[in-house]
């Protein structure tokens, strides 16, 4: 299998990372001996295998749903890098 | 002064305990040392002013019955600290200021230690070199040309150079256990589900464990006994029993059965990795242990399966990293064109290719093709240790498949870089205990490791062969401080 530069623009417009040209290049350059060292999975039956999420075998817990930490909005806001104190700041989504 | 950052943990509690040494002295000694330390580049965030005061505290008002009374530590970048940047080797989270403290580091501060500052790592821990930090890459104090492993390696090279007591890292594949044998120290990854995930930089959330990283291995114990907490913020975390791992420390493993694993003599080994395995073979029969040979057919597709499920994983987890909330923003010409540039701009090489690779198997089409067949795979490599473990109590291999190698050797070939997991990934994939001890030395005088793995939740015993092994191999370290000028 290869994975060619239209693939790379379709992967990189859904991870939401920009790409110029010179970096698709070598992006599928690396992908592609990646996955040529990844495909030696085929050589294994799996069919009747069940496939393994977690390794922690426990189900997961219910609890309340409680508020605990205490009101941390203001300190939450000012990591943000754009806000106008009350709100984060992003460019206009809605014309 | 400078005798005082010699000394190993368990001896420097005894001495604050004796009141031979206060906890200011102590923090002070690590601290100068450090100043004089900065061409190693471990630090990303140093924080000494905080911790002088931290330590005049304790002494002021000391508790000695705490575990760590007034030790001062630093520990790597992944580990989120209330109110002192953490970063993650990342340009992205490059001005992250944490609203709360991880439980790991939550439980070390409980015991009397003092933070000194935080270590450097590979972006979002994503590598085996510290070569993809956006602070810059560490060199190991064995010598300036070499990689100090990764991606805890701000924190095996601070161990080493003796710029901190002890540390904790994070291993997803290997980054606590192949940094410490790169360095000559002592790194244990426990079972999935020991430590709290809680306020650690998420990379993949089903691999990723906190843990020790030390000169020896009681000093190992000692941390492991404080981190490993039942925690009820961590999905994951289980709630089991937990040894006091230092108090129950022992040299006695007479009779125990250790498994040496065929599949583990992979192609191209260097012959002093396959001697020092050998040689550890040697020691584990002298110290009363019973030698058995065992097959875990599988171990060839543990690295194919982990660079699946890992990036897919991370690709996942990455996904929060938005430029809206916190941390680095490019600015856009819309919302969409303002993400990408963010990404693109703020994440480095290997973090963009694992976020691609990840985003790729996981795609519509790809998803069975790729990630459901890791996932069996993963199941497969899991079964193989069960079966092991119905014979042997615990595993025994080489950490790495050679010693550190140079900065800069293998950072245009992703694939070469990724092989130096070969012999930790199977442990992360079974959500086993894995510790690798310092053995040895190659020719050119660099330190090699040798890794017991355990079964899940006994990190006592592992610790006690390690402990055993430990006397019988007296390794030493060679650092001359050529830093230091």
């Amino acid at each position: 299998m290869t994975i060619d530069l239209k693939t790379i623009k379709h992967i990189s417009k859904l991870s939401r990372i920009s790409v110029d040209e010179k970096k698709a290049d070598k992006l599928a350059g690396d992908l592609n001996s990646i996955f040529d060292f990844i495909e030696k999975l085929n050589e294994l039956k799996t069919d009747n295998v069940e496939p393994l999420t977690s390794v922690a075998e426990t189900t997961l817990k219910l609890r309340a749903d409680e508020v605990k930490s205490k009101n941390l909005r203001e300190q939450v806001i000012k990591n943000s890098p754009k806000d106008n104190e009350d709100y984060f700041v992003v460019p206009k989504v809605i014309e | 002064m400078s005798d005082v950052t010699k000394k190993s943990l368990s001896d420097l509690v005894e001495n604050i305990k004796n009141k031979k040494l206060s906890s200011s002295e102590v923090t002070k000694a690590f601290i100068e040392r450090s100043e004089k330390s900065k061409e190693l580049n471990v630090y990303i965030t140093e924080d000494y002013s905080n911790a002088l005061d931290k330590a005049k505290k304790f002494d002021e008002k000391p508790n000695f019955d705490l575990k760590l009374p007034g030790i001062p530590m630093a520990v790597k970048d992944l580990f989120c600290t209330k109110d002192l940047r953490t970063t993650a080797g990342s340009k992205i989270l490059n001005n992250f200021i944490p609203t709360y403290e991880s439980t790991v580091t939550q439980n070390i501060w409980k015991e009397g230690a003092i933070l000194m500052g935080k270590l450097n790592c590979d972006e979002f821990a994503m590598g085996s070199s510290n070569e993809t930090s956006f602070f810059g890459n560490v060199q190991n104090p064995i010598d300036k040309n070499l990689v100090p492993g990764g991606s805890s390696g701000g924190s095996s090279s601070a161990v080493a150079a003796q710029l901190t007591p002890i540390t904790i890292g994070t291993d997803t594949g290997g980054s606590i256990r192949q940094p410490a044998s790169f360095t000559g120290t002592v790194g244990l990854k426990p079972t999935y589900g020991s430590c709290s995930r809680y306020g650690i930089v998420a990379f993949a959330s089903s691999l990723d464990q906190a843990g020790p990283m030390a000169q020896d291995v009681k000093d190992c114990a000692l941390l492991q006994e404080v981190i490993s907490t039942y925690d009820e913020k961590d999905s994951t975390s289980i709630n089991f029993k937990r040894n006091e791992y230092s108090k129950e420390l022992t040299k006695n493993i007479k009779g125990k059965k250790i498994g040496i694993p065929k599949e583990y003599r992979v192609d191209g080994m260097p012959k002093e990795i396959e001697d020092l395995w050998k040689k550890g073979i040697e020691y584990a029969k002298d110290c009363g242990a019973e030698i058995v040979d065992i097959s875990l057919p599988h171990t060839n597709y543990a690295l194919p399966t982990y660079y699946i499920v890992a990036p897919a994983e991370a690709s996942s987890n990455l996904a929060r990293y938005d430029g809206v909330k916190y941390g680095f923003r490019a600015e856009g010409e819309n919302l969409i064109d303002m993400y990408e540039k963010t990404r693109s701009e703020g994440f480095g090489t290997e973090v963009q290719r694992r976020i691609m690779i990840g985003t790729y198997v996981l795609s519509s089409g790809y998803y069975d093709a790729y990630y459901l067949k890791a996932q069996k795979v993963r199941k497969l490599i899991k079964n193989d240790f069960d079966e092991a473990y119905k014979k042997v109590d615990a595993i025994l291999t080489p950490s790495t498949p050679s010693s550190a190698f140079k900065i800069g050797e293998k950072t245009n070939d992703p694939v070469s870089m990724y092989l130096n997991d070969i012999f930790t990934v199977p442990v992360n994939l079974a959500g086993l205990p894995g510790i690798s001890i310092p053995a040895g030395h190659d020719a050119k005088g660099y330190p090699l490791g040798l890794q017991i793995i355990g079964k899940a939740f006994d990190e006592q015993n592992i610790l006690n062969i390690a402990y055993a092994m430990e006397e019988k191999i007296n390794f030493k370290n060679n650092i001359t401080d050529w830093w230091i000028k």
